[in-house]
């Protein structure tokens, strides 16, 4: 078992718009697929779980992908429901009429209560034992952070009671390597490296999570060898331009835009390497680097994700 | 009232004529005339869109390219995490205090241009701060709410007050006058909708009788029927001191009631003017298509002004056009037989001086036509994309993709160019559209391969008038 899948908890974060979503629904599906029962859990309700699985809605109470995989959605007022129940034994909770409202209020004025109560009840998963491995799908870059930092914060603010009592198991859980890692999430173009070396920095610096790997999405496939670039490079020149033309029965400026295809791969995956570049040289040295290819058939749904988890595994087993 | 002195009037005059920096030979297209009558007419555009999708340089390049066609005084107040914008602009470190952009700026991109463009960056510390002081009974207060743990705590660390600030800011702006025309990027929303919504929440979160129950006891000491539940959950999970804390916060807090929820009305009242209007900025990826659809819908929903769609970074037409795609196949197809051909006058290499052989040539030929191949594919994607989004909405604005990033002045002039609808300048290596009656004989290539769809309630069709020829 790879040491990624070997985790009991593992936060998928990064910058909004690298496939994030798709990259942690593809880490669930392979670790189920090597018998982890997994949990991945969406803490942003949007949908984007089930439109990766394909699989229609995945509530709370958690929908089965398959034998050993089972998708939810986080809903910080049922973790808080769920913790007043189970956790906090509170006898009135069924009296207790404006919940949603007063839940509402409370998160909004006391920062940190949202995040904790979903960081909570992931740990409670990891605790309870009824997975082998819980993958998150963050938030992305901003609020992650926030998320979970929040045990460590809520212990500064809160000086007693309940929730107090709760952030040391918490904070345990989160802080072990070989329980607990975040997987950052970026492709190879400027601002999703720039914000993913800040983010591993503050993940270091303001989380107790250590971070477990970093993926490159959406990396291009090298085009043409060094001396082979050399000969497509001479295929502009107007002469052979006008040969291929003859040859094909075309002009030679549709040629050349056909080349131009080639020329615009070769561009763009050279801008690529230098932010890989500049993202190997940001993140410490023994955090691995999982490359992760560009999928030109299809961006998404279930295809892209076994697509997704293929390549990842071949980067994991090799 | 201040508004009546300012306005689209001194900019009416100038609004058609093709600015300096103008590329030759464009034509004053459908597109062209909307922008400039939507810029022209409107006093606040509000930029949104998914994350990632290149809202702040879509922001800068509108305003620059405002700035120097229409003339007026241009504001683009951006979030820029990158910090590249200040640099693209020439201003050095970008603060809440706006920065006029150099017209050396400009003259270097060689454009005199007709007006100013400025240039803020949104600091929610500092905006959150300034609104404190504004709001505040007296100093004394004001320094209490802004030394408390909590209130820092909320406005430093947590994402849903930055949706407020941004408009509270963009609003403050308007209210100074000194800007003909507003160009706001906005921070990257959780949920579209919660931008929108920034303003009423903030003016809710006062009116509750939540945080009347928060805070009535800790004065009087007397629970209320109603609130006594709250209280048992609440000092349950947070511990009675914490409540405490909290509520010796929103007492303090409570003192600029009036002056937020007054002035959060005013902001929401700002958005639903005529004279805002929003731009939706996207890819044309799977994901962030979804994303703006939803942000158009929620627009419409709320009655609020679309004035443009703008899709970034789509790939150049002639991966979806027919004849080149043939070509592409063929050259896949007959790679060995041209590769021999070929192979004769190509140099010798550089490192080992050997003749390529027919092989290697044939190989990179058949990479040739495989790259053209995948790129089709996203092509054809974002094809059917662009036309579902662009069926929801009247204009829509093209800009091809285009690798690296942008530096300078210029760079952004050039993006503005292409959501302006003037005829393209490819990038490097990506020979883009160009003249139909250059192209090859097949009867398809008549359509013009504009990269701007311009949908218009004035003219249903799209443009039809072919881009004049750019020479080779």
């Amino acid at each position: 078992m790879p040491e990624l899948l070997a985790h009991q908890l593992l936060f998928v974060t990064g910058k909004g718009g690298v496939g994030k979503t798709t990259v942690a629904a593809a880490i669930a599906l392979l670790a189920s697929e090597h018998g982890r029962r997994t949990l991945i859990c969406e803490v942003e309700p949007k949908g984007d779980l089930a439109r990766a699985y394909e699989c229609g809605p995945t509530p709370f109470g958690g929908r089965r992908v398959s034998d050993d995989l089972v998708a939810m959605s986080m809903d910080t007022e049922a973790a808080l429901r769920e913790y007043l129940r189970t956790v906090a034994k509170v006898p009135t909770i069924g009296r207790i009429g404006p919940v949603a409202r007063a839940f509402d209020f409370v998160a909004t004025a006391a920062p940190g209560i949202r995040e904790i109560l979903t960081v909570g009840k992931l740990c409670f998963e990891v605790r309870a034992g009824h997975y082998d491995l819980v993958v998150v799908d963050a938030s992305s870059t901003g609020n992650v952070v926030g998320q979970l930092a929040a045990p460590t914060g809520i212990n500064e603010l809160i000086r007693v009671g309940v929730v107090r009592s709760q952030t040391d198991w918490i904070l345990e859980i989160l802080g072990d390597p070989a329980r607990t890692g975040a997987v950052l999430v970026t492709t190879p173009e400027e601002m999703p490296v720039t914000e993913a070396v800040d983010l591993a920095s503050r993940l270091s610096s303001e989380t107790p999570v250590h971070l477990a790997c970093v993926v490159a999405n959406r990396v291009l496939p090298e085009l043409f060898s060094h001396s082979e670039e050399q000969i497509f490079n001479e295929l502009f020149r107007p002469a052979k331009l006008g040969l291929v033309a003859r040859e094909l029965g075309t002009s030679r400026e549709v040629v050349e835009d056909v080349l131009g295809a080639a020329r615009l791969a070769v561009t763009v995956r050279r801008d690529g390497v230098a932010h890989l570049e500049r993202l190997r040289a940001g993140i410490a040295s023994e955090v691995p680097l999982l490359y992760l290819p560009y999928l030109f058939a299809r961006s998404h749904g279930l295809r892209a994700v076994r697509q997704v988890a293929h390549a990842l595994s071949e980067e994991l087993f090799t | 009232m201040i508004q009546g002195q300012r306005g689209a009037a001194p900019r009416s005059t100038t609004r058609r004529e093709p600015g300096l920096g103008r590329a030759q030979g464009s034509l004053d297209s459908e597109q062209t005339r909307h922008l400039e009558q939507l810029l022209s007419a409107k006093e606040v555009v509000v930029a949104c869109g998914p994350g990632g999708v290149g809202k702040t340089t879509i922001s800068a390049a509108l305003a620059a390219t405002a700035a120097a066609r229409l003339g007026g005084r241009v504001l683009v107040l951006t979030v820029d995490p990158a910090r590249r914008l200040a640099d693209a602009l020439g201003v050095g470190g970008l603060g809440n205090v706006a920065r006029r952009v150099p017209l050396e700026a400009f003259t270097d991109a060689g454009v005199r241009p007709k007006g100013e463009l400025s240039a803020a960056m949104l600091d929610m510390g500092e905006s959150w701060d300034s609104l404190v002081r504004r709001h505040a009974p007296d100093p004394v207060t004001a320094k209490q709410i802004l030394v408390n743990p909590l209130y820092r705590n909320i406005t430093r660390r947590f994402a849903q007050g930055h949706d407020y600030i941004a408009m509270e800011r963009l609003y403050e702006l308007h209210e100074q006058g000194e800007y003909d025309l507003l160009i706001v990027d906005t921070p990257p929303s959780l949920n579209a909708l919660d931008l929108l919504d920034a303003p009423g929440r903030m003016a809710e979160f006062f009116s509750s009788r939540l945080l009347r129950w928060l805070i009535v006891p800790y004065r009087s000491r007397l629970v209320n029927l109603a609130s006594r539940p709250f209280y048992q959950v609440a000092d349950r999970i947070l511990g009675s001191l914490f409540l405490e804390d909290l509520a010796g916060f929103f007492i303090l807090f409570q003192t600029m009631r009036d002056g937020f929820v007054a002035r959060a009305e005013a902001v929401s009242r700002l958005l639903r003017d005529v004279r805002t209007t929003f731009v939706v900025v996207t890819t044309l990826e799977a994901v962030p298509a979804v994303d703006a659809e939803q942000l158009i819908e929620s627009l419409r929903e709320r009655h609020l002004h679309l004035g443009l769609l703008v899709c970034n970074k789509v790939l150049p037409h002639s991966f979806s056009d027919p004849p080149i795609g043939r070509t592409a196949e063929s050259l896949g197809q007959r790679a060995g037989e041209l590769a021999e051909l070929l192979a004769s006058h190509l140099p010798p290499d550089q490192g080992t001086s050997d003749r390529p052989s027919g092989d290697v040539v044939a190989r990179v030929l058949e990479e040739v036509a495989r790259s053209f191949a995948n790129f089709r594919l996203v092509a054809t994607r974002e094809a059917e994309l662009l036309r579902s989004l662009s069926a929801a909405h009247e204009v829509t604005a093209t800009v091809p993709y285009h690798p690296g990033h942008v530096t300078d002045l210029r760079g952004l002039l050039d993006v503005g160019a292409k959501i302006w609808g003037d005829e393209e300048a490819a990038p490097p290596g990506v020979r883009g559209s160009r003249s139909p009656r250059r192209a090859s004989g097949d009867p398809s290539a008549a359509t013009p391969r504009r990269r701007t769809t311009v949908r218009s309630t004035d003219s249903p069709a799209p443009s039809r008038e072919p881009a004049p020829d750019a020479g080779p």
